[in-house]
């Protein structure tokens, strides 16, 4: 059977086709241009080949903004996975109490990220803040913009407030998803409460966790506008994570041939998260299956 | 022996469970048979323990457990939904209630073996629930409530969600199962062919009620009301209202037959003529059947079998019929109906005679 042909079809992928070009292709190929050669303005670009990768590769500083971003992606998880699995079990299942939790829970996740950092910033602060002049106030040493170690409180306590709700809504979403059978099963085979979670709830909430975990890990491992807002990435570079510190790098020194080979990297590692995070998800569907 | 004692079960004003005294005997297999929201499962559940009765008494071996936990009863239960413990292999998940009975190693070991013997897992032991098909699943399910050796095994509804090659295959093997173990088996279903197959006792329930209890075939043949007929036939028994006048059965449209047999005693009035779909025909068996007039609505062919929907009157009948039929709508059939398959029932639905094949069998 002859197919109808007619050319005129390319058109219509045109505006999409433009689109993309000038808000994705065209500025990462400017990247890409950055990444391999050095300018020296006007325009004039000299090709320096793998230099500025290895500088990345080899920079101390992008090293410690690594083992920094790992750490704080680390302890947030250590903190939200259970906290938020705690909080999903506490809940309650039905009525109008669960909707009212639902709808509390969600507020954080629904705050714009620049004004939760706004929020925290001034909460901290020693002069005006609720948080800091009460800890100044009962004699505790508390400074955000001195110590590194409040501020890195500041900033898990944070995120810890900021995201905790996602991983409860998830976790009480596999909850609700278990037949009241199982939990009957249980009773009846006098199965302590510690072993309902561990053998009933935690494997039938595997799924949704690990989502969150993912979810979690990503976005913290992408995290800029709340650290960026509340401390800058200081004291000194306490709080400097990769994306602070490659905005340093690249707007802040103007150190472009790094920056773009370091945000190239960045980009690819992200890739590779979302692959992995894609694979999971498919795979555990097809787990589910014979359920 | 469980006897429950004016057991009734009532959520926020609502009956679900009308006083009821049941006694089960240990080593018997008892079917609770009822339409979808008769209230098997409340039922059940007030057995095991996991709902407390709004009033009367449950009485185990003489011993009053109303209050007892179902923790503390000793009862296992196997759900229609295929329950397994996920992550546990299906050697541990039949294995974990007598780990948590705190049994010697080896003696875990030697009924784990034997109950998945019974059942057919020794293959598929160290699998996990999830990586058997629908029938495995339930097949560990039903291993892990036997092995046990619990003095009451709730079935609700155990093989409603396998396919039917699989539903087969079980059913026909549960009668073997139940045998060798000395509980009272509760088994819960909406299908009359499943009760009469797995034999037993049988309580027909009918909104919160039990209309019968009695041995399976005797419920069967003889159901004390129009409730039970109803519960316990499939399709549904038929009814047609009939008048008795001396020594003549009239039926609605004007159709008589001779009130002998069983009919004769019968004081003259009205009652309701009951009679199950196999045994409308569409040919004259013998010269004592009479003909109904109907009109045809719709022919089901299955296969080797059809259902033919009838209209009598006001009356909505199904006859099954071997072999293939293919009956327009609409179209004037009469149907062939022997007495000697008719159930009487009084105007308050309470059996008055028995169908006398009901009597000779």
């Amino acid at each position: 059977m002859d197919k109808p042909v007619n050319q005129r079809a390319w058109f219509l992928v045109l505006p999409v086709f433009l689109l993309v070009a000038f808000s994705a292709i065209l500025p990462l190929m400017t990247v890409v241009n950055y990444a391999f050669n050095d300018t020296f303005g006007s325009n004039a670009f000299f090709w320096v080949g793998l230099e500025w990768f290895e500088e990345v590769l080899t920079s101390e500083r992008v090293h410690e903004a690594l083992l920094r971003q790992l750490l704080f992606s680390a302890i947030i998880l250590a903190i939200e996975i259970p906290l938020g699995i705690a909080v999903a079990l506490t809940l309650p299942k039905r009525g109008i109490g669960a909707s009212v939790c639902l709808v509390i829970l969600a507020l954080p996740l629904l705050i714009p990220w620049n004004v939760v950092g706004t929020i925290w910033q001034v909460f901290a602060r020693v002069d005006i803040g609720l948080l800091g002049a009460f800890l100044s106030q009962i004699g505790v040493d508390f400074n955000i913009g001195q110590d590194s170690i409040d501020a890195w409180v500041v900033l898990i306590v944070m995120d810890v407030w900021h995201w905790t709700s996602l991983v409860t809504l998830l976790a009480y979403a596999g909850l609700q998803a278990i037949p009241e059978a199982y939990y009957q099963a249980g009773r009846i085979d006098q199965a302590s409460r510690w072993a309902v979670f561990r053998y009933i709830e935690l494997p039938k909430m595997k799924g949704v966790l690990l989502i969150a975990i993912l979810l979690r890990f990503m976005d913290s491992f992408v995290i800029y506008t709340e650290p960026f807002v509340v401390t800058g990435g200081g004291p000194g570079s306490a709080t400097t994570f990769l994306s602070i510190d490659l905005v340093k790098m690249a707007i802040g020194q103007f150190d472009l041939g790094p920056a773009a080979a370091f945000s190239i990297m960045y980009f690819f590692v992200i890739l590779l998260i979302c692959w992995v995070f894609y694979t999971v998800m498919t795979n555990l569907d097809r787990q589910d299956l014979p359920e | 022996m469980l006897e429950l004692k004016g057991v009734a079960k009532r959520v926020r004003g609502q009956t679900h469970i009308y006083p009821t005294d049941l006694t089960l005997e240990k080593g018997t297999m008892n079917v609770l048979l009822g339409p979808t929201l008769a209230g098997k499962t409340t039922l059940m559940r007030l057995l095991a323990g996991l709902d407390a009765p709004s009033e009367g008494r449950v009485i185990w071996d003489g011993r009053d457990v109303t209050g007892v936990r179902v923790q503390d009863r000793g009862v296992a239960m196997v759900y229609q939904q295929f329950i397994n413990y996920p992550s546990m292999s299906v050697y541990e998940n039949i294995a974990s209630p007598l780990r948590i009975a705190g049994q010697a190693r080896d003696e875990i070991d030697r009924k784990v073996r034997q109950t998945a013997d019974l059942l057919k897992l020794s293959p598929y032991l160290e699998r996990l629930p999830l990586e058997l098909s629908g029938g495995q699943q339930q097949r560990c399910a039903l291993a892990r409530a036997l092995v046990k050796d619990a003095g009451l095994v709730l079935l609700d509804e155990p093989l409603a969600n396998l396919d039917y090659k699989l539903r087969e295959e079980l059913r026909a093997e549960l009668p073997r199962i139940f045998q060798k173990s000395g509980a009272i088996f509760v088994y819960a279903t909406t299908e009359p062919e499943e009760a009469l197959l797995l034999g037993g006792n049988t309580a027909a329930l009918w909104e919160g009620r039990i209309a019968q209890f009695g041995p399976t075939l005797d419920v069967y043949r003889q159901p004390c009301d129009i409730v039970t007929a109803r519960v316990f036939s499939n399709p549904p028994m038929n009814f047609t209202s009939v008048r008795k006048d001396g020594h003549r059965l009239t039926f609605g449209r004007g159709v008589n037959a001779p009130a002998d047999g069983v009919f004769a005693g019968l004081p003259d009035g009205d009652y309701s003529a009951g009679f199950r779909a196999n045994h409308l025909g569409l040919n004259v068996h013998t010269g004592s059947a009479i003909e109904l007039p109907c009109t045809v609505g719709v022919s089901e062919i299955t296969g080797s079998e059809t259902y033919l929907h009838l209209h009598h009157g006001d009356d909505r009948w199904v006859a099954l019929l071997h072999g293939v039929h293919d009956i327009p709508q609409d179209s004037e059939v009469g149907v062939f109906l022997e007495t000697r398959y008719l159930y009487l029932f009084d105007v308050a639905g309470k059996l008055a005679a028995p169908a006398a094949y009901a009597m000779a069998a």
